[in-house]
């Protein structure tokens, strides 16, 4: 059987632009933050900080289920 | 009365720390202006031995006027290092300012940090932090930086071989949100108090509650984030 889950994605910023401030993504099967950002059409190139869990993670990591994402789009101005 | 009588919240030890130390104020834009402002106001540089070090490669546009403290009638296309210097004599003459007209690059970045205690990050560009905080890394210095972009901001505190900025700036060197939404008045200000406010505190010999930590800043939402940078 396979294991299904369920992430909540925290957005920041601009990425919460007709998304809203958290989407709640179930996955039949085992999943990445890829794969989650890409069914919420975020591009990697539009994500400066990922963070699994409040830790610092990485796109293709396997998630475990209840895993949570805070996703920030780059601020660079001075 | 002295002037600085209402710093009450630092020892007399503390605010000769200040006045003693060396600090690296890279770029002088919407963040660097004021926090060259608030460090001098601090005294920090005014002491025996004291310094403040700034640079930026550019001259005042009319549209820094709305946000940079050094951008006024007066200075339009005049260099904002010349600002700089302009504004300490206003308001502490015995603050040692070196002002350069120069932009930060991997050539010089390492000679900028020549006798320095302390870097404060306000440039703009995302390649230049990183090359920046590089050579904070390589000579053991701590870094204090700081970026804005419309209702958004960001300030952290880093520390040499253990914090890296890059975690910030995963997608790479490009621009930030700051492209599209500009900066208006009070992001920067803000934020560069932030930034002067972590930089106050490790001068005086005290600990930086943002030390390894990332506070994310959304004025519009008026939310505030703070996480590890681990």
């Amino acid at each position: 059987m396979a294991a299904g889950a369920v992430h909540e994605v925290r957005l920041f910023a601009t990425l919460r632009t007709g998304r809203g401030k958290v989407v709640v993504l179930e996955t039949e099967r085992p999943s990445t933050p890829a794969e989650l950002l890409g069914r919420l059409g975020i591009r990697r190139e539009e994500v400066a900080i990922l963070l699994v869990n409040g830790r610092d993670g990485s796109f293709d990591a396997p998630l475990a289920t209840g895993d949570y994402l805070s996703v920030f789009p780059p601020v660079g101005g001075g | 009365m002295g002037r600085h009588d209402r710093d009450l919240i630092f020892s007399e030890e503390e605010k000769a720390r200040l006045r003693a130390s060396r600090v690296l104020v890279a770029g002088l834009g919407g963040l660097g202006g004021q926090v060259l402002e608030l460090l001098l106001r601090l005294g920090v540089g005014s002491g025996p031995g004291g310094l403040l070090r700034a640079l930026d490669p550019d001259r005042f546009e009319e549209s820094n006027l709305n946000r940079q403290l050094l951008a006024t009638r007066t200075s339009l296309g005049r260099p904002k290092a010349e600002a700089a210097r302009g504004r300490a004599a206003l308001v502490d003459a015995d603050c040692r300012v070196e002002a350069l007209e120069a932009a930060l690059d991997s050539r010089n970045a390492s000679a900028m940090l020549d006798g320095i205690d302390l870097a404060v990050d306000c440039l703009d560009s995302v390649e230049a932090r990183l090359v920046l905080a590089e050579a904070c890394a390589a000579r053991g210095l701590k870094l204090v930086h700081g970026a804005v972009a419309g209702w958004y901001g960001q300030v952290a505190v880093l520390r040499p071989r253990r914090d890296s900025l890059a975690r910030l700036y995963r997608q790479g060197a490009g621009p930030g949100l700051e492209a599209a939404l500009g900066n208006p008045a009070f992001s920067p200000a803000l934020v560069a108090s932030l930034e002067a406010c972590e930089a106050a505190k490790l001068l005086a010999g005290r600990e930086s509650a943002l030390a390894g930590r990332v506070l994310r800043l959304d004025l519009l939402e008026m939310e505030f984030e703070v996480f590890e940078l681990g």
